[in-house]
């Protein structure tokens, strides 16, 4: 005990200061805001108005956006790192890869709520077509990641030692088979971790698609704010349930890596 | 296109490499006869490298062509993947797909290959009978007799024999990054071989390996050698090249400065720079 006490005094008393300044901050917080009665409004709205099962219905648009707004990218944003990497040899190809650049140029140069108000409220009508508010988020927020990928994954690519390639077209394989097969799934095991930096920049950019109708979390504690009068708690909360789903996030892609790492080592 | 002798696994006719202004490979009239093997030396940068790796037109020859069993293959037209199954090559730096295992390794290729060619007559038969319509003489359907699982059966079967032949049996299953260089190279002689080539081009086969392993890669090569597959080697084992070449080439500033028997390059060297290369490497 003793020689714990000596090895640890420094921590103890960091971690004591700590704790109370966080109880000094949350009782001057409690009186000072009057925290039991805004408790109090939180309570009645959430759970006796039942209004948790909105959140539900929230986080999930929140989770269907970011969730098929990634596949989505995933796949354009493979596609195009994989036209920017195809050697330039034919008319074609140059030509593609201009449009691939400018695709990227454009969805990385104007904001995200940019390009939901314009995608939504003038290019859609105009087009034509007619989705649901968290269909038209999930298309947008897929065309956006995808130029985002497309970047990290032509890094990704880049990565990977060209004599893989090599080996494979030696033996026969076509470019858009080898690429496929051996070179995408190490390049994908080598961004990885960046991916999952990409996905959790995804859910919180999903904040913003309040501006076009669809109710996500934030969106959700918007609306409790101003039904209540009320807006510290919710926010707060809000804040809180964030951190919480990024925090389960980053675990998994953590685990996603090692398990893909085990190739390297065994 | 088909003017060149069968017998000429490899020829290439007026072959030239630019890269920029820097002619890498000058004007190269060579013949690679079937079942012979020949061996490929010079000094760095005297475009040995680039010769071989236009052989299979990894690199793409900026003039001149290459004919593989009578098909020019440097021709743009030319699918060159249905002849790169029939040339195998074997790298410097092994490049094993890490992301496979041993045994998915050399089962890629071959089974993609069965596969595809399964498909293409599959779609040849049911297009067959629309295509008739507009033909005087009717073709008959391509008989299909194997299945997609026994293309893969197959392609196990061989790959572990192949491997048995090596005696790396107990490999099959783990990834590259466990194997010492000498087993990396071998697999990657045994994955070109399970595409049963014609040819097999090999880029110094053993400068990225350890003194003592240098030896067991050179006895399977040996072994190659002996069974009569044409083979075209770049090395800098020149014991290796007097004791299997057929035909030793000498190869300077994009030029074959000398070729000959190995008795001949080694024993009777006839131009300068090959005696001074002789000197610095014997």
């Amino acid at each position: 005990m003793v020689k714990f006490l000596k090895k640890h005094w420094m921590d103890i008393l960091v971690l004591a200061a700590v704790a109370v300044l966080l109880v000094m901050g949350a009782s001057t917080i409690y009186h000072r805001f009057n925290f039991a009665k805004k408790w109090g409004f939180f309570e009645q709205y959430f759970i006796t108005d039942s209004g948790y099962k909105d959140l539900l219905k929230g986080m999930k648009n929140t989770g269907i956006i970011a969730l098929l707004g990634m596949l989505i990218g995933l796949v354009i944003g493979t596609l195009i790192a994989v036209i920017r990497v195809i050697p330039p040899y034919q008319k074609l190809v140059r030509y593609a890869q201009k449009v691939c650049a400018v695709y990227v140029a454009f969805f990385r140069g104007t904001p995200i709520v940019v390009q939901l108000l314009v995608g939504y409220y003038i290019l859609m009508p105009l087009l034509g077509v007619k989705l649901s508010p968290v269909m038209s988020c999930v298309t947008i927020f897929g065309l956006n990641s995808g130029a985002y990928i497309s970047e990290i994954m032509r890094g990704g690519i880049n990565s990977v030692d060209v004599g893989q390639l090599e080996a494979a077209r030696v033996v026969g394989l076509p470019f858009s088979v080898s690429m496929l097969k051996i070179v995408v799934p190490q390049a994908v095991k080598n961004i990885l971790p960046t991916l999952g930096n990409e996905f959790i920049a995804l859910i919180k950019e999903t904040a913003v698609v309040g501006y076009v109708g669809a109710v996500d979390i934030t969106k959700y504690f918007q609306d409790q704010g101003s039904n209540t009068y009320e807006y510290m708690i919710p926010y707060l909360v809000m804040a809180a349930l964030y951190i919480v789903i990024v925090a389960a996030i980053a675990s998994l892609v953590k685990l996603m890596e090692r398990r893909l790492a085990k190739n390297e080592r065994h | 296109m088909k003017d060149t002798n069968v017998n000429n696994v490899i020829e290439t006719k007026g072959l030239t490499k630019r890269y920029g202004h820097l002619l890498v490979l000058n004007h190269i009239d060579e013949v690679i006869r079937e079942g012979e093997k020949v061996a490929i030396i010079g000094p760095s940068g005297s475009g040995k490298s680039t010769f071989l790796r236009c052989l299979n037109c990894m690199e793409d020859p900026s003039e001149g062509s290459v004919y593989f069993q009578g098909v020019d293959i440097a021709d743009v037209k030319v699918d060159i993947n249905v002849h790169r199954e029939h040339i195998g090559m074997v790298f410097q730096q092994f490049n094993l797909f890490n992301n496979k295992t041993v045994l998915q390794n050399i089962m890629l290729a071959p089974v993609y290959v069965g596969k595809r060619n399964l498909r293409r007559a599959k779609c040849h038969n049911f297009f067959l009978p629309l295509t008739n319509l507009f033909r005087k003489t009717k073709k008959t359907p391509v008989e299909i007799t194997t299945t997609k699982e026994e293309i893969v059966k197959k392609a196990r079967a061989r790959a572990i024999e192949l491997l048995q032949r090596i005696g790396l049996e107990e490999k099959a299953n783990v990834y590259p990054s466990t194997l010492s260089g000498g087993q990396k190279q071998r697999i990657a002689i045994v994955r070109a071989l399970a595409m049963n080539p014609e040819v097999m081009l090999f880029d110094e086969p053993t400068s990225a390996l350890d003194p003592e392993m240098v030896g067991e890669v050179l006895d399977l090569m040996k072994q190659l050698a002996e069974e009569g597959m044409t083979m075209v080697i770049v090395t800098h084992e020149m014991g290796f090249a007097r004791e299997v070449a057929d035909r030793v080439l000498f190869m300077d500033g994009g030029v074959i400065a000398e070729q000959g028997t190995p008795e001949e390059v080694f024993g009777n060297p006839q131009c300068e720079r090959l005696r001074g290369f002789l000197a610095k490497v014997l």
